[in-house]
């Protein structure tokens, strides 16, 4: 986590990384919050889904099998975010 | 946990490798922090762009003051400029203190491996400082890998006899003379004695490094449940 | 000026006649990435046009290649702000593959291996304006780089240029893509600086 950018392509940081900008919208922890895939069926908490950005914006995947998680793009004032592979997100107001 | 953004000001800087520093900051109302969590930091430039980048924290609670760990990377957009740009007594922006699944704590029980790749060592240190200062009966050994004896991070302090912690570090590259095992990418002999659980298994490091060494532990019988990873890419 | 972090400049950002507003010029070819580099085979690689009732046409390898294939030469622009002068590309304008395509659509949704897709108005890949591009700068494009094949839509944000594509659907509705249903402009036009969805 004590990185930069600027690294090689298709390499992933986890879902650790996604603590700040969920702590913008969220009151609960979000890293140790638990997780299933709907579809291979690995659990586990969110801090191990393995998460690719943070540009142009920060996607999760499950670990085993790639299917998205959730997508989130923060943007000046606001947090976009889906859960789910599905089109549909959520614009939270964060200032 | 509703975090919010606070503003720093830049106390200290230490160099720990030709690339590697150590930031101390002031953070006005920080509320303290678990050893292992980590910060966003955010630049602002004049025209309004921000960058906002993670950070781990290398030390465990001391009021207000912060001690953050930075490698900088080549033609990065931030951390070349925490590592030697950003001038003494300048503020910037932090929110934390994030994540509590990569933690430590205190009254946690059970022994504890640290398994750290090059600066995946800073929030590993943070652990093994606060299980310095509770001086908790956990064993705690630390595995520390890192390319060349120039690269190692908290030298003087990692070298230092402590009974209750016990440090290696393997080489990838070049070993200083002395050095029995041959430089080479860690593998499961180096790990052996992560045999003997019950306890926790914390990896840091570039994503392959996690990997391998996740892939290892789980070889070699820990129970996947065991290992908490945090990967910085 | 801000009180926070002084003397932050960001990367270099100029201004001239070649760069949109908010862009920095590079000579490096940065790679973003939303999941793994997918390893597609040109032996099992297709591209298939599906119509809005569901009829479609597949291309493979071979027969992509057998079509008239073009040299181009563009200015690309990324939405994280690099822009990239004189980028030399080959492959095929899409109307090769949609001349003959029956559609009362006016919307087409790329899509690419990994899952990925992107939205477009459907007179806006017509013309000589996008392409299925397979080689980079005089080498068959890499799998970082969205290789065996890309689209390559350059007068829009980069983003709408999908990487590993496999196929387009035409769709009567318009239909928000991977990037463009968190957030980011529907339509993406760097010169009018169109990256977020309210811009």
């Amino acid at each position: 986590m004590a990185q930069d950018t600027g690294r090689p392509s298709g390499t992933h940081q986890d879902g650790n990384r996604l603590a700040g900008p969920l702590s913008e919208i969220l009151r609960a922890e979000p890293t140790t919050a638990w997780w299933r895939c709907p579809d291979c069926g690995r659990s586990g908490p969110l801090a191990e889904l393995h998460v690719y950005g943070p540009e142009p914006g920060l996607t999760a995947r499950c670990p085993a099998c790639s299917r998205v998680a959730l997508r989130m793009v923060p943007e000046e004032g606001h947090l976009w975010l889906s859960l789910g592979g599905a089109t549909g997100a959520f614009r939270f107001r964060t200032a | 946990m509703a975090a919010h953004w606070f503003g720093a000001r830049l106390v200290e800087r230490r160099a720990q490798t030709a690339t590697g520093r150590t930031l101390v900051l002031d953070i006005p109302g920080w509320p303290g922090h678990l050893p292992g969590q980590h910060v966003d930091v955010r630049l602002t430039a004049d025209d309004g762009y921000q960058a906002v980048r993670s950070y781990s924290l290398a030390a465990p609670t001391d009021g207000e003051r912060v001690e953050l760990g930075v490698q900088a990377v080549r033609d990065g957009e931030v951390s070349p400029y925490l590592a030697d740009v950003l001038p003494t007594g300048a503020r910037v922006e932090l929110r934390g203190p994030l994540g509590q699944w990569f933690v430590w704590r205190t009254g946690q029980s059970g022994p504890v491996l640290l398994v750290a790749g090059g600066s995946g060592v800073v929030p590993v240190t943070a652990m093994l400082r606060a299980h310095r200062a509770a001086r908790s009966d956990s064993a705690f050994s630390l595995l520390y890998s890192v390319r060349d004896p120039d690269e190692i991070w908290y030298r003087e302090e990692l070298a230092a006899p402590d009974d209750r912690l016990d440090v290696r570090v393997l080489y990838t590259r070049r070993a200083p003379r002395g050095e029995v095992r041959p430089p080479g990418r860690i593998a499961a002999a180096d790990l052996g004695p992560a045999q003997a659980g019950p306890g926790t298994v914390y990896v840091c490091g570039p994503t392959g490094f996690v990997e391998s060494v996740a892939d290892l532990l789980v070889g070699l019988g820990r129970p996947a449940a065991d290992i908490r990873t945090e990967r910085f890419g | 000026m801000t009180s926070f972090s002084p003397g932050f400049h960001g990367r270099p950002r100029a201004l001239a006649d070649r760069l949109p507003p908010g862009q920095y010029p590079t000579e490096s070819f940065p790679v973003l990435s939303a999941g793994p580099t997918p390893r597609v085979p040109t032996e099992t690689w297709t591209f298939t046009v599906t119509t809005e009732t569901g009829a479609t046409r597949s291309w493979t390898w071979d027969e992509m290649m057998a079509l008239p294939q073009q040299e181009t030469v563009h200015d690309i622009h990324c939405v994280t702000r690099w822009s990239k002068f004189d980028t030399h590309w080959r492959g095929v304008p899409l109307t090769a593959f949609l001349d003959d395509v029956e559609t009362a659509a006016d919307h087409v949704v790329a899509e690419a291996h990994g899952g990925y897709t992107t939205n477009l108005p459907l007179e806006d890949v017509l013309d000589g304006r996008a392409w299925v591009a397979h080689t980079y700068d005089g080498y068959p494009l890499s799998p970082e780089h969205g290789g065996p094949a890309r689209l390559l839509v350059p007068h829009l944000y980069f983003w709408k240029s999908a990487k590993w594509v496999s196929g387009l659907r035409l769709t009567v509705e318009d239909e928000p893509g991977f990037w463009e249903s968190v957030g980011y402009h529907n339509y993406g036009d760097p010169w009018r600086e169109q990256r977020n969805w309210g811009d």
